[in-house]
């Protein structure tokens, strides 16, 4: 950690060595451990170090970008004269319009000295614990528990200065018997939350229900996604269409929807980077102070998240959702939420007569970018529901259906939320009822 | 101070504070990214990436940790932290870490090339990628082309306390086309030379000369805009004709990562997952028909997966994989070799970059050519699909229940190519896909694809790899989406 100071001096020293017309430099410093356990032992334990500096010059629209991990004073400037040299290599670009000016930024609270401070020694002990409770049961169990802390800084010539440090503990079990696995996971700022006894629990679980899977037939059920299942969707709907570029390159289902129906009446989903009870971050990697953007509001299209560049386009201001530049994927809503019901877990199960309980997805992918058509398989815990209780295990399927589709048949939301990890930050989702999802396949086990 | 001597005191120390066997890797990574959109370039980047990583055995655990900081002291204390991190490891175990018989290679190695990626004037690579982007948006109806070029250039110098010491530069050079169109609740895509935004191989500036993307702007884009209103692909069970680069995916995922032996062995369970070809099936289970051979090369010219020696210092090898059919081998390290009894390892332990572990990576994984050239399998097929470019992929965890999409497809009747079909998808069980293997093409239609994009590990960790394929037939497939 190098701290707001330091790192300021570093900014401030690249920026003044750049000739070009505005520039940006982002900073972002990780020192990380992580330890991965399988067949019950640890068989791996890393641990990594690194800043990064990242440089953007703009000479009237040409923009070049340069990155490098060597702080040193030459390598700075170097770094500076690559990017100003490339972006006097190239033609203009009309479509942007300049660096963001400074903002106020909020103050969040996200470094946990806790996390900051656990050991490899303490992260095998956790791991220990759910090793041993796993093999008690005559399971096996595998996963990863990683601790980190990070420092976010953006400035540019304009002014504009933000620091932000943050911690961040993570940890996920799958344990497998001979025929099943159960799984369960925990992301959190603060390490002292974790609690390895219950994952271990709920995860071995999960792995005893799920020995002896029976094979069932393809077709649509009604399924009950557990939180981590809803993250995966929520992810795709976010990827797929709920940024600013993606709709002006035609590619997005928001495409001449706002304020359509989309969704169910029941689904309001939002993205926040100051909540708290999310994976925070006060401002994006252009150092524009994040905007709450309401996405998706009683199943109506209401908005998508822009940085500067798409929202100069639209003569709209960023709302804070930039990535690091060069940024090929355009702005993305990492903070996402989606509102919570009035339904137990429990509740849901009851009032099902035959339909399947979800625990999670696997490698979900779209089939239909525009339409938000994904495919995937289930994963770690699956199981036929038959007259509001689960009675069997089940092989694994295959779904093949439109995001949008599920989230018009959804039937109850839980009413409590769980925070998961999302490809950058996290969102904090419910529990799904979901009528009519399409199943398309089977698989062996 | 020298790398070598850096090299030597991490090692010293390491055996000092108890390690039984430890590596030191130093990685210096530069890449250079030119993406051109509707006209624009839209990004154009270059970036530098350097650091170490040390890797220990203390009583019988793995550690490893990495840095940044080039400095004698950081060494010392990434390597003090090295072994802290075994001994927690330790804490934890069931058996002891076994590498087998020490390799000792000493030896530099460096990607055969023409012309150095990085010696050619940026103006001229954004000059390369405005003239395919005109040709693209010639046509109307494209919503987006883009066209993007990227450049890699890995040296890495490792050395083992087994006295190892091997320095290596690896150059990689892509790049590849993309046009979009859209229509009325539709979008349409097509790539060249492959999806994913690339393609991608071992070598210099010539690759990118050869590929011809200004030649096939206006072609795809055509394609792209006639999609939009083509006929809908049916589901029914059907022949396939699958392209190179559609096999060279449905390669990598049904049998590249199956093969990994560290998952088959349980060490991405909680991840990537495991893997059906479970070590009882070694050397007699029926991967596929008779005519399918697969091979894992590390040494072929060009392959995105070519090097000299992996990261634990094992060189770069060719290995059979499938043999008549029957499965006959792993994709293997020093540590998973020895717990499965086999000779040794077959050199395929890559790291990405300086601060990552190696773990277990496809190298080259190919399916061998067969006898056919695409016309005459095309006349020999009475009815069915040929389908191009991969468009989308997923399976299961262990490898079996897969499905793809892909951008374009043409249905076949009587022998010939006939109508233009979109949004085509096939699904299967990965040995019933391949036992219905009937047909490859010859080696005037094989070549070596680039995958740039693999993700593996946790962290997670992204490796290039190569595939090479030419087009192969296969009966009763399942196509299309029942009510999608």
């Amino acid at each position: 950690m190098l701290g707001r100071e330091r790192i300021h001096t570093i900014l401030k020293k690249a920026l003044s060595s750049s000739t070009a017309d505005q520039t940006e430099v982002l900073f972002i410093g990780e020192e990380s451990g992580l330890t991965r356990f399988a067949n019950s032992y640890i068989h791996q334990n890393v641990a990594e170090r690194n800043t990064e500096l990242r440089v953007r010059a703009v000479i009237g629209k040409r923009i070049g970008v340069a990155s490098t991990n060597d702080l040193s004073d030459g390598s700075i400037e170097k770094l500076t004269e690559t990017a100003v040299s490339i972006a006097k290599l190239q033609p203009e670009n009309p479509d942007f319009v300049s660096l963001p000016t400074p903002s106020p930024i909020e103050k969040i609270e996200a470094f946990f000295e806790e996390t900051a401070a656990f050991s490899p020694r303490r992260r095998a002990e956790a791991v220990g614990i759910v090793c041993r409770k796993a093999v008690e049961k005559g399971l096996i169990a595998s996963g990863a528990f990683s601790t980190s802390k990070f420092e976010f800084s953006v400035a540019n010539s304009l002014g504009l200065f933000a620091y932000y440090p943050m911690t961040l503990a993570e940890f996920n079990t799958v344990i497998m018997s001979d025929t099943g696995s159960g799984y369960s996971s925990f992301v959190s700022l603060d390490a002292s939350d974790l609690n390895p006894e219950a994952l271990a629990d709920e995860a071995i679980e999960k792995a005893l229900m799920s020995r002896n899977p029976v094979e069932i037939e393809p077709g649509e059920y009604t399924v009950i996604l557990e939180e981590h299942a809803t993250n995966s969707i929520l992810i795709f709907l976010g990827y797929l269409g709920l940024g600013a570029l993606s709709v002006q390159e035609g590619r997005s289902f928001m495409c001449d929807m706002l304020g359509e129906r989309i969704a169910g009446e029941n689904i309001s989903i939002w993205d926040d980077g100051l909540d708290t009870t999310g994976l925070p971050m006060p401002f994006d990697f252009e150092g524009v102070p994040k905007k709450r953007v309401d996405l998706i509001e009683r199943g109506i299209a209401k908005a998508v998240v822009y940085d500067s560049y798409t929202a100069g386009r639209e003569g709209k201001a960023s709302t804070g959702h930039a990535l690091p530049a060069p940024n090929i994927y355009g702005p993305m809503p990492f903070n996402m939420f989606m509102q919570p019901g009035e339904a137990t877990k429990e509740e849901m199960l009851a009032s099902i007569d035959r339909g399947i309980w979800i625990t999670r997805f696997w490698y979900v992918n779209p089939v239909h970018p525009k339409l938000a058509i994904i495919t995937g398989m289930t994963r770690d815990g699956t199981f036929l529901i038959e007259g509001g209780e689960v009675t069997k295990p089940v092989k694994n399927l295959r779904f093949t259906q439109g995001i949008l589709e599920m989230l018009s048949n959804v039937e109850m939301i839980s009413k409590t939320t769980k925070l998961e990890r999302g490809w950058f930050g996290g969102n904090r989702v419910p529990a799904l009822k979901i009528s009519s999802f399409n199943f398309t396949g089977v698989t062996e086990f | 101070m020298e790398k070598k001597q850096l090299a030597y005191r991490a090692l010293n120390l390491a055996e000092l504070r108890g390690a039984t066997y430890a590596d030191i890797r130093f990685v210096s990574i530069e890449a250079e990214s030119i993406l051109v959109k509707n006209g624009r370039v839209e990004a154009l980047s270059k970036d530098t990436s350097r650091g170490f990583g040390v890797r220990v055995i203390v009583d019988g655990a793995w550690g490893f940790a990495s840095s940044s900081l080039l400095t004698p002291s950081e060494v010392e204390r990434v390597t003090a932290l090295a072994v802290k991190i075994a001994k927690a490891s330790s804490l934890v175990k069931t058996h002891d870490v076994t590498l087998g018989s020490p390799i000792v290679n000493v030896d530099s190695y460096r990607t055969p090339l023409l012309v150095d990626p990085f010696s050619v004037p940026i103006e001229q690579k954004i000059e390369l990628l405005l003239s395919a982007d005109r040709e693209m948006r010639r046509v109307k109806g494209i919503k987006v082309a883009s066209s993007r070029l990227e450049f890699i250039r890995e040296v890495k110098t490792f050395a083992s306390s087994e006295g190892s010491y091997i320095e290596q530069e690896i150059v990689k050079s892509g790049g590849g086309i993309e046009a979009i169109a859209v229509g009325e609740g539709e979008m349409q895509k097509r790539s060249y030379p492959n999806s994913f935004g690339r393609d991608q191989r071992t070598g210099g500036y010539e690759l990118i000369e050869e590929m011809d993307i200004v030649g096939n702007g206006e072609r795809i884009a055509s394609e792209s805009v006639a999609l939009l209103t083509a006929k809908q692909c049916p589901s029914r069970v059907t022949t396939i004709i699958l392209d190179g680069t559609q096999l060279a995916l449905q390669l990598h995922e049904s049998c590249g990562h199956p093969i990994e032996l560290d998952r088959v062995l349980g060490t991405e369970a909680s991840f990537a997952g495991t893997s059906f070809l479970t070590p009882d099936k070694l050397g007699r289970f029926r991967y596929g028909s008779e005519i399918v051979n697969i091979t894992a090369d590390a040494t072929l010219p060009g392959g995105l997966g070519t090097f000299g020696y992996d990261d634990e210092g094992v060189e770069a090898q060719r290995v059979p994989i499938v043999k008549d059919g029957i499965f006959v081998g792993y994709l293997t390290s020093r540590e998973t070799a020895y717990q499965l009894g086999l000779e040794g390892s077959n050199g395929t332990m890559r790291a990405d970059g300086w601060n990552r572990i190696p773990l277990i990576r496809m190298t080259n994984v190919n399916l061998e050519p067969g006898d056919w050239t695409l016309e005459d399998l095309i006349a020999d097929t009475d009815e069915g699909i040929y389908m191009q470019t991969n468009k989308s992929w997923s399976i299961d965890d262990k490898r079996l229940n897969f499905q793809f999409g892909v951008e374009i497809a043409w249905e076949i009747k009587n022998g010939k190519l006939g109508e233009m079909l979109k949004n085509a998808t096939y699904t299967g069980i990965t040995p019933e896909f391949w036992a219905s293997c009937d047909a490859i093409c010859n080696r005037d239609h094989w070549r070596v694809w680039g995958t740039p994009g693999c993700g593996k590990g946790e962290p997670t960790q992204i490796a290039g790899v190569g595939h090479g394929t030419s087009p192969a037939r296969f009966r009763n497939v399942k196509v299309g989406i029942k009510g999608v």
